[in-house]
């Protein structure tokens, strides 16, 4: 099957998972809270009959519940995720405000994961039982085994109160101005605005987050690649490479890395689930202005549509992640391509 | 038995999990003989104690002696994360099998079904199931099967998928076998390894996003003393250091110790990587 048509034929089985999402989301905020109308407006508006009025209007909540998913549909494709109770903003608003900064936190992170968790899980395998294999294993179960919060609180102790070597929350030090808006990015943006000062105060901020969010990810790619690269290297079709005479650095590269790359993928995949889930407890302690600590006031402060609004949202960015798994696996695996 | 603690003794990571495991589940049973404290009892003369001999581990913002507190935690983290992993590994695991092997509109109909539940972020997702049912500590339990499940019906259908093209199954095939027999006896076995690696690995997650579920008061009720919850009431005295790295360290050891564990029974269930 030629890609195009394989990715074709993904982004049509992702419609239902996109319909199912919204119906999930859907019966979630409608269904589920004693009191929808209580749970959309808060306590104060539901006072005022008329924003009553126009919400039931807005919604369809007069008409039965399959007409009502219609018309939260149709909203839904305006772009309309409903009001926040807290912000008094579009749901949608608050989020294109928030959204950046989550996304840079959590791109370093995954490179960082990415990079760290790979190497030291090839290296490990490939040295097995060596002491280099030893502290890479133990560091990768520190990285699985220590809550976020927890490393958060030790780190911020450590580096930025004792220490004084990191700088404290937030995405910059209160002194400076954000960099002109492109991208929303604050590295990105400070450095296209020139503004070297501002960059480099941004990359120091997103040091401590980015280790401490990555913790995990680095961990279970370090080990599902050492685990993957074990099960690879006691292959016959490795032993015949090397008594073929190949140099070690090609065997594993080339002959043993290529296979064991499917495993890592799919848990790279699922590594932004929970690097996303971490975000709402990192962002929080870290006082980082994205979407994580967005759903934490949220749901503390009960803001249904918010709660529910960026769900919906990060659940799109994953069915897009997903789809990008899927378009590798068929580039990884030639066994793929044939069926 | 005998064997199982030569193999122990030959596996000092597994052995020293297995140690710290027994020694916090020890302490959860016997909380009420050995906490030196009652761990719901304030006095606020106490309050915020610096670690000292009356208080091992300090005291928190109510007096609550945080030691005594850790140990009964024990009794809250410990059953919710095993019997959630549980669950969520059987489901996960029986759904992500016969899609694996049936394949075609089936497979195609239950990883649209696992991946409506993947795409919804973890704690968001068992936020909405715990809000919904309502905060505490079954509800959450239930939140984090939802949310797990999804994770094991995906590798094991790949585990499925991978195995069953290999020429022992299709072997099996041409002997006559049926196909529940193929997928239960000849095909399972292969992926139990893994599966397993995998669940041992999920029982921290688990304990984890139980304590993400309580720090945003979506678990047990605000005084009981679960781990969690502890840590994210330490949070807000940040000089009082002790109230939140105690509950964390319980945490931290008991999630490794389970690592250490899962390892030792991937090598032994897979006697294949063990020898090398």
């Amino acid at each position: 099957m030629p890609i195009y048509l394989y990715i074709l034929r993904r982004v049509l089985f992702a419609i239902p998972v996109l319909l199912g999402i919204t119906l999930v989301a859907f019966v979630i905020s409608n269904a589920v809270p004693a009191d929808p109308m209580l749970a959309n407006l808060g306590q104060r508006s539901i006072s005022n009959p008329t924003i009553v009025e126009n919400f039931r209007r807005e919604w369809g909540l007069d008409q039965p519940a399959p007409v009502q998913y219609v018309v939260y549909l149709s909203n839904l494709l305006r772009g309309n995720l409903g009001m926040s109770i807290k912000s008094r903003r579009p749901v949608l608003e608050d989020l294109q405000a928030y959204f950046p900064a989550t996304i840079e936190l959590a791109t370093s992170s995954i490179v960082l994961a990415l990079v760290v968790g790979v190497g030291a899980g090839v290296i490990s395998a490939v040295w097995r039982n060596h002491p280099i294999d030893f502290v890479a294993r133990f560091i990768s179960l520190i990285g699985v085994s220590a809550p976020v919060f927890w490393l958060a609180i030790i780190f911020l102790v450590i580096f930025y109160s004792r220490l004084g070597w990191a700088p404290g929350p937030g995405r910059l030090d209160v002194r400076l101005s954000p960099p002109p808006y492109y991208t929303g990015f604050y590295t990105i943006d400070s450095a296209l605005a020139g503004q070297w000062n501002t960059f480099w105060n941004a990359v120091g901020h997103l040091v401590l987050p980015s280790l401490v969010l990555a913790s995990y990810s680095t961990g279970v790619i370090t080990r599902v690649t050492r685990s993957a690269m074990l099960e690879v290297l006691s292959q016959d079709y490795v032993r015949t490479a090397r008594s073929k005479g190949l140099r070690e650095r090609a065997v594993i590269l080339t002959h043993a890395f290529s296979n064991a790359r499917l495993p890592i993928v799919t848990i790279i995949g699922l590594s932004y689930s929970t690097l996303l889930t971490g975000a709402v407890l990192t962002e929080t302690i870290f006082a980082w202005p994205g979407i994580g600590r967005y759903v934490f006031r949220a749901s503390t402060s009960l803001d249904f549509p918010a709660i529910m609004g960026s769900s919906l949202v990060i659940a799109f960015v994953f069915v897009v992640m997903n789809l990008l798994v899927d378009v590798l696996y068929y580039l990884l695996d030639p066994r793929i391509r044939a069926a | 038995m005998r064997n199982l603690f030569r193999w122990l003794v030959r596996n000092p990571f597994t052995l020293m999990g297995v140690i710290v495991v027994l020694l916090w589940t020890v302490g959860a049973i016997t909380a009420h003989w050995i906490a030196p404290y009652d761990p719901l009892a304030q006095n606020v003369s106490n309050r915020l104690q610096a670690p000292n001999a009356e208080h091992i581990w300090g005291t928190d913002q109510l007096g609550r002696d945080i030691y005594s507190r850790v140990l009964y935690g024990g009794r809250i983290s410990l059953p919710a994360g095993l019997i959630a992993v549980f669950f969520a590994t059987v489901i996960g695991s029986l759904i992500g099998a016969t899609a694996g092997y049936a394949g075609g509109l089936w497979d195609e109909l239950l990883m649209r079904l696992t991946e409506i539940f993947m795409a919804f972020p973890t704690i968001i997702l068992a936020m909405a199931i715990s809000a919904a049912l309502g905060p505490s500590i079954v509800n959450a339990m239930i939140a984090l099967v939802v949310v797990s499940w999804p994770s094991y019906a995906r590798i094991m259908r790949g585990l499925v998928i991978s195995e069953k093209v290999h020429e022992y199954v299709v072997a099996s095939h041409a002997m006559g076998a049926s196909h529940l027999r193929i997928l239960l006896r000849a095909i399972l076995p292969n992926c139990l390894s893994s599966i397993i690696v995998v669940a041992t690995l999920d029982f921290g997650n688990a304990i984890l996003l139980f304590a993400g579920l309580s720090f945003l008061g979506l678990g047990p009720e605000p005084a009981s003393p679960e781990w969690g919850r502890m840590v994210s009431t330490g949070i807000d005295f940040f000089d009082q250091w002790w109230m939140s790295i105690f509950p964390g360290l319980a945490m931290f050891t008991v999630v490794m110790a389970f690592n250490f564990i899962g390892d030792g029974i991937r090598d032994l269930a897979d006697p294949h990587t063990a020898k090398r």
